[in-house]
């Protein structure tokens, strides 16, 4: 399989009047064509500022993409001007956001919202980005798709509106779609519809995929490989199968056993919470960014940080105990 | 709508009369609310009006009639011949007044037109952009806040007044000095507006739905016109209404100090310009005026208060 996208070493900084945020801290993975990659972690932990990176949507300033390389076939993103950047947003790469509630403008009716970036990026005429709206609003299972091009986003409901939000992405038919969170802001049975729409799409377009979460459930019948990051650094990365039957690092373990399981006794579905709070990233740690949380850590966590090395074919992990292991 | 209900609990029955009626558009709001504004809408009955007044009157009177002046009918109190009286050279007050409103409502309206355009283009690109573009935009709006509009327009009124020849338009002949007292309101006063513009940016650049243009490739251009100027558009729109306001009273104080619009082109101003000094001999030099411009600036007033609280959205429960 041939590598659609390659980052590289990602650094990305906020200067704030505090100091200075490390919010990615060398992060390297790649994403093969046509498959789709979760990244998890808890809130506040990178996944984002990543792919925001990746698609130079951070402000800068205060932000600042200290060092690294995104190749996406090929090209270096961060080497594209700011004109050819606009071109590669929403044509090739799209992103659906956490919040559908505010994620559409609301002076602007549905219609114009998907057919702008139709007629910014495939020229098409108004009529021709008409008829494509109605197409794409009837692919995300809106009904009567052609009376509601002229409603504003407040006439729709939160799942409605993250339908919406993905016609929008995949208007142009781009190779790569990150979702950020996209169903995290709705209740239950819309997320489940939401991810099955996406899996569906995904199968239909045949486009490859990053999926941002810090639900491990969406993750399992979604993807085909999982990132797990922590306080801006990856700590593991795996197949989702050896991910789930074989976690190595400390944190992807707590983070499993926070999640609720249907195959378990009652007694045994106490859920584990994870005691303490993820780092302070004005201060560059030391040692494991996880130790001050980890019930294995010993000395060496705290005086050097772990690289990410194999263990496995696919399976990466950053942690000292298990080269000890 | 049940009357019985409407009188015991009004406020119930109106929001179940909401609940039951389909989602309202967002013009249906705002005409819900802003009819309930008696001032505003007295404000828009009389602007009607005045406008009519001043293009209707046009038909009734030529423009040569009300220039026309006879020195041996000077100073005539009012009369069925000359219903307003006539002014110091004889000339009828009423046939000034219909031109003088044209001219009047003419240079409110393209001064504010000028303003708003200057001063939203300003807060737009400082607002959007922040950083070097911001300190320099703002500092010089705040240093044009700092020298006295009054000084202003009466050093660029002497400066430019008579260098601009009189143009013909639409069959008639427009002093120059109309263009330049334009051109003087609208680049003396585009400073609140570019203030208010920039201050709506600042806040609405965060929002997620600029980010998610972002994200789909939306040109810059577009964002910063299409998706965050409709957004901020009703603080821009109430203070452009009151900018016509403004321009006119401006351009009638420049015109009282004999700056402004040159005779024998009439503007409400220039016709007070004379008048001072009959301010009890011959009362109806200003009185009509005088009334007119109350009235045109009482009725913009009105109405960008209906504006603002009909697009206010922090009272969408009408």
């Amino acid at each position: 399989m041939s590598t659609l996208l390659d980052v590289k070493d990602l650094r990305t900084r906020f200067k704030i009047p505090e100091g200075t945020v490390h919010a990615v801290n060398g992060v390297s993975f790649h994403l093969d064509l046509g498959e789709t990659l979760a990244v998890v972690g808890e809130s506040g932990c990178g996944k984002s500022v990543t792919m925001l990176s990746v698609l130079r949507l951070i402000a800068i300033p205060p932000g600042e993409i200290a060092s690294g390389s995104a190749d996406f076939k090929g090209v270096n993103l961060f080497k594209l001007s700011d004109v050819e950047m606009e071109k590669v947003r929403g044509k090739q790469i799209s992103m659906v956001f956490q919040e559908p509630m505010t994620s559409l403008n609301p002076v602007l009716t549905v219609g114009r919202q998907i057919t702008e970036s139709l007629q910014v990026h495939m020229g098409m005429d108004k009529k021709q980005a008409y008829h494509r709206a109605i197409e794409l609003l009837e692919m995300v299972g809106i009904a009567d798709p052609k009376n509601r091009l002229g409603d504003y986003p407040h006439q729709f409901s939160g799942g409605m509106r993250q339908r919406v939000m993905i016609a929008i992405a995949l208007a142009c038919d781009p190779d790569l779609l990150i979702a950020d969170e996209p169903t995290t802001a709705l209740d239950v049975t819309i997320q489940a519809q939401i991810v099955e729409l996406v899996i569906r799409l995904r199968e239909k377009v045949g486009m490859s995929m990053i999926w941002i979460t810090h639900d491990l459930g969406v993750v399992a019948g979604l993807a085909d490989r999982v990132v797990v990051m922590y306080a801006g650094y990856i700590v593991e990365e795996a197949d989702v199968f050896e991910l789930y039957s074989n976690p190595r690092h400390p944190y992807t373990l707590a983070l499993l056993e926070a999640l609720p399981r249907s195959d378990r006794r009652r007694e045994q579905t106490r859920l584990k919470s994870i005691p303490g709070a993820p780092p302070n990233l004005l201060v560059e740690p030391r040692g494991c960014p996880f130790a001050p949380r980890c019930t294995l850590a010993g000395q060496d966590c705290w005086e050097a940080n772990p690289v990410l090395s194999p263990i496995a074919p696919g399976h990466q992990v950053a942690c000292w105990r298990e080269e000890a292991r | 709508m049940d009357t019985n209900m409407a009188t015991s609990a009004p406020q119930q029955s109106n929001s179940l009369d909401e609940l039951l009626a389909p989602p309202l558009t967002l013009s249906q709001l705002f005409w819900r609310r802003f009819r309930r504004h008696k001032m505003a809408l007295f404000g828009v009955v009389t602007m009607i009006l005045l406008f009519l007044y001043s293009i209707f009157g046009a038909f009734i009177f030529t423009e040569s009639y009300a220039n026309y002046n006879d020195t041996s009918i000077r100073l005539q109190p009012p009369s069925a011949e000359h219903p307003f009286g006539t002014d110091t050279i004889g000339r009828d007050i009423l046939a000034r007044t219909v031109y003088g409103g044209q001219i009047s409502l003419l240079i409110g309206i393209t001064a504010a037109f000028i303003e708003t355009f200057l001063g939203v283009l300003i807060g737009a690109l400082a607002g959007y952009y922040g950083g070097v573009l911001d300190s320099i935009l703002m500092r010089l709006t705040e240093t044009m806040l700092c020298v006295p509009q009054l000084f202003l327009l009466i050093v660029m009124a002497k400066f430019f007044g008579g260098k601009i020849p009189s143009i013909d338009f639409l069959g008639r002949t427009f002093s120059g000095s109309v263009i330049v007292i334009i051109g003087i309101i609208g680049i003396t006063s585009w400073m609140y507006v570019a203030r208010i513009t920039r201050a709506e940016f600042l806040s609405l650049k965060e929002n997620e739905f600029v980010l998610a243009a972002r994200a789909i490739g939306t040109p810059r251009s577009q964002i910063i016109f299409k998706h965050i100027l409709p957004n901020s558009i009703a603080p821009i729109i109430v203070s452009a209404t009151l900018a016509v306001a403004g321009a006119i009273t401006t351009e009638a104080y420049i015109s009282f100090l004999g700056l402004g619009v040159q005779p024998p082109t009439a503007t409400w101003g220039n016709m007070l310009e004379g008048a001072y000094n009959y301010i009890e001999t011959a009362p109806w030099l200003w009185i009509f005026p005088g009334i007119l411009i109350v009235l045109t600036v009482l009725s913009i007033n009105f109405l960008g208060d209906g504006l603002r609280d009909a697009l206010d959205p922090r009272s969408r429960a009408a």
